[in-house]
């Protein structure tokens, strides 16, 4: 058995990294710079990728590796929070109400198709 | 685009500084997740972790006396690492009702308090440099 902390570390490296060329890629897309579409991403995507590891009833070792570890550091609360009070700092308070919503909103659907796919 | 050999160091410098902060932040909220067990853990985590961007954001815009390196390590890598939407949106939902909607409004609304903690400092910071 491999010790827990270094498969979480494992994975949190792989997601930390990720995580940073997803926020390169999507932000060099999005047209629209005013809405965070990097945070966004990474929060929605891996909220999807940790429920359905959960849902399909992977072992403990798995879950340190890929959703406490890959999935916990892909997503980020501490980015998503200071985005939303920059928006609402710099008067775009609509699109941080928004935002913050989007995120929730973005989250619970995609642990509803994990949830789907995983009953399939 | 071709790029420089200088330029290819220079991503491999800022990929191993993120990594290396990532493995610490997660493990420390593993650690936070194992000591307060339930929803506290990760409650802990996200407000702690949003203090400190906060104030690593802020001082990086109004005093800069960090280096960039340290903002891929410890904001990017680390503390970006340390907390976490998905596992906070999974838990709400595993959560009954009531106990998720206090749970989210919690976190949104101490997450949100600790940026601005973490703002006040940096002007802290900025009065005395």
């Amino acid at each position: 058995m491999v010790d827990p902390a270094y498969l979480v570390g494992a994975g949190a490296a792989v997601g930390a990294v990720l995580r940073y060329a997803t926020n390169r890629y999507v932000d060099g897309l999005a047209a629209d710079r005013r809405f965070p579409y990097g945070t966004f991403t990474v929060n929605v995507v891996g909220s999807f990728v940790l429920a359905l590891v959960t849902f399909l009833g992977a072992g403990a070792d798995v879950l340190h590796l890929v959703g406490t570890g890959a999935c916990g550091s892909y997503t980020t609360f501490s980015s998503f929070s200071v985005d939303t009070v920059r928006l609402w700092e710099t008067g775009d308070r609509l699109v941080a109400g928004w935002y913050a919503a989007a995120n929730f909103l973005g989250a619970l659907a995609g642990i509803g198709l994990a949830f789907a796919l995983s009953t399939l | 685009m071709t790029r420089t050999t200088a330029e290819r160091l220079r991503t491999l410098e800022i990929v191993f500084l993120v990594a290396v902060g990532g493995f610490a932040g997660a493990n420390l909220r593993y650690v936070f997740s194992l000591a307060i067990p339930g929803l506290g853990g990760t409650f802990a985590a996200n407000v702690l972790g949003c203090l400190a961007l906060g104030f690593l954001v802020y001082e990086a815009e109004l005093v800069g006396l960090l280096a960039e390196e340290t903002g891929f390590v410890a904001a990017t890598g680390f503390l970006s690492s340390f907390t976490t939407y998905s596992t906070f949106a999974l838990e709400a939902v595993q959560s009954p009702t009531l106990t998720a909607v206090g749970y989210v409004a919690a976190t949104y609304v101490c997450g949100f308090g600790a940026v601005l903690v973490g703002r006040r400092l940096a002007r802290l910071l900025e009065g005395v440099v």
